[in-house]
């Protein structure tokens, strides 16, 4: 009776503790992205090492952003002519592919101090979030936007940050259509590419 | 030069905006080394340029090239530059046959010291942004259609003189993309 009794409370703990703890995040935009930018900071402060950012912020992407739809979007419209081994094949290697290049990039600020101001709901998919990298001795403060994509209300996504107006997915989209241009349309070169990206980076 | 342009596009709101800056920060703002305009409500409301007037026109961005020290431009844009050349105070300041006509100019100044203030200021453009562009090309997989990416998106914004990108581009590829 006694085992029972804890076994019935292990499986409540794992029902609703560790799904809560995994969707962590508010379900408002806003608050959403207040919360992100708070995790980034303490990830990025100067006192971390440079693997343990990499690592912390190569976890938080894989809960906040929605690779899986910005790989597809970045395909444009040559994400149609992929089979479904491909697409497979394109969202693994895309994940990689982002998950290098995001902490690359990140990984070269500091105690970054972001305030985020307000929200635009564009329709039910998408609102937009925006905010303010304030400005440094150095550096002038920085707008970022940030596309949510709220079609699941309770586990709102990035889709895309745009800074000061520049779409950081339009930018990587062109980029892979470029790629696959050069290439006389060959899909299986931009693969190639982003292999050899994951490889030496 | 924004001044001109402003008007040229018929942005006569922003024109007097940038008179009114240009006046008081001038005099009150000692030749503009302060920014009192601002405080009185007169924000900067950004540059314009030639290029951007002829896309307020109505121009296509035509072909994109990259030229020597200038860096990325457009068709439209390498003939703005020319444009640029002839509403910039600083070349009327600086021209010899400007001078030679009698009309405005000065004696101090030859016409290559617009070209060397022009340059600098593109080294100087690079040298702000030094650490933006080492990570755009650490990570970039292909850098000249990153580059020409962002330089058409920056234009396309201001010569909509939009706030944010929501505005001037389409997000239609957006919406057919559906993971949960």
């Amino acid at each position: 009776m006694k085992k029972n009794f804890f076994i019935i409370i292990f499986f409540v703990f794992f029902s609703f503790i560790l799904p809560n703890k995994s969707h962590a995040y508010s379900s408002d935009p806003k608050q959403f992205i207040s919360e992100i930018v708070a995790e980034a900071k303490e990830i990025l402060a100067e006192t971390n090492s440079q693997e343990f950012k990499t690592k912390k912020l190569t976890e938080m992407a894989l809960k906040i952003v929605d690779i899986k739809g910005i790989g597809y979007y970045t395909l444009g419209s040559y994400r149609k002519e992929l089979s479904d081994d491909q697409k497979e094949e394109y969202s693994i290697l895309f994940e990689q592919y982002f998950l290098k290049s995001f902490t690359s990039r990140l990984t070269d600020y500091s105690d970054p101090k972001i305030d985020v101001l307000c929200v635009e709901v564009l329709n039910p998919k998408y609102t937009i979030v925006k905010s303010l990298l304030l400005a440094t001795n150095k550096k002038p403060a920085v707008t970022i936007d940030w596309r949510v994509y709220t079609k699941n209300p309770d586990k709102p996504l990035i889709r895309d940050i745009i800074i000061e107006g520049l779409s950081l997915a339009r930018t990587q989209k062109e980029e892979f259509a470029s790629v696959i241009e050069s290439n006389n349309g060959d899909i299986t070169k931009l693969f190639i590419t982003l292999k050899e990206f994951v490889k030496n980076n | 030069m924004t001044l001109s342009n402003n008007i040229l596009q018929g942005e006569f709101g922003r024109a007097g905006n940038n008179a009114a800056r240009f006046g008081i920060n001038s005099t009150a703002g000692i030749l503009g080394i302060f920014d009192p305009a601002s405080k009185l409500g007169f924000e900067d409301q950004g540059k314009e340029d030639f290029g951007q007037t002829i896309g307020v026109w109505g121009a296509d961005s035509g072909c994109y090239f990259v030229l020597p020290i200038i860096g990325p431009t457009t068709t439209r844009d390498a003939i703005g530059l020319v444009g640029n050349i002839f509403l910039d105070p600083v070349y009327h300041v600086t021209h010899n046959s400007e001078i030679h006509n009698g009309l405005v100019g000065n004696d101090n100044y030859s016409e290559h010291s617009y070209y060397y203030y022009r340059g600098t200021g593109a080294v100087d453009f690079r040298s702000k942004n030094i650490e933006s562009f080492d990570s755009l090309e650490r990570n970039a997989i292909d850098l000249y259609a990153s580059v020409k990416s962002l330089y058409i998106q920056e234009r396309n914004k201001k010569i909509a003189n939009a706030q944010s990108l929501v505005g001037t581009q389409d997000a239609s590829d957006w919406e057919e993309i559906d993971t949960n």
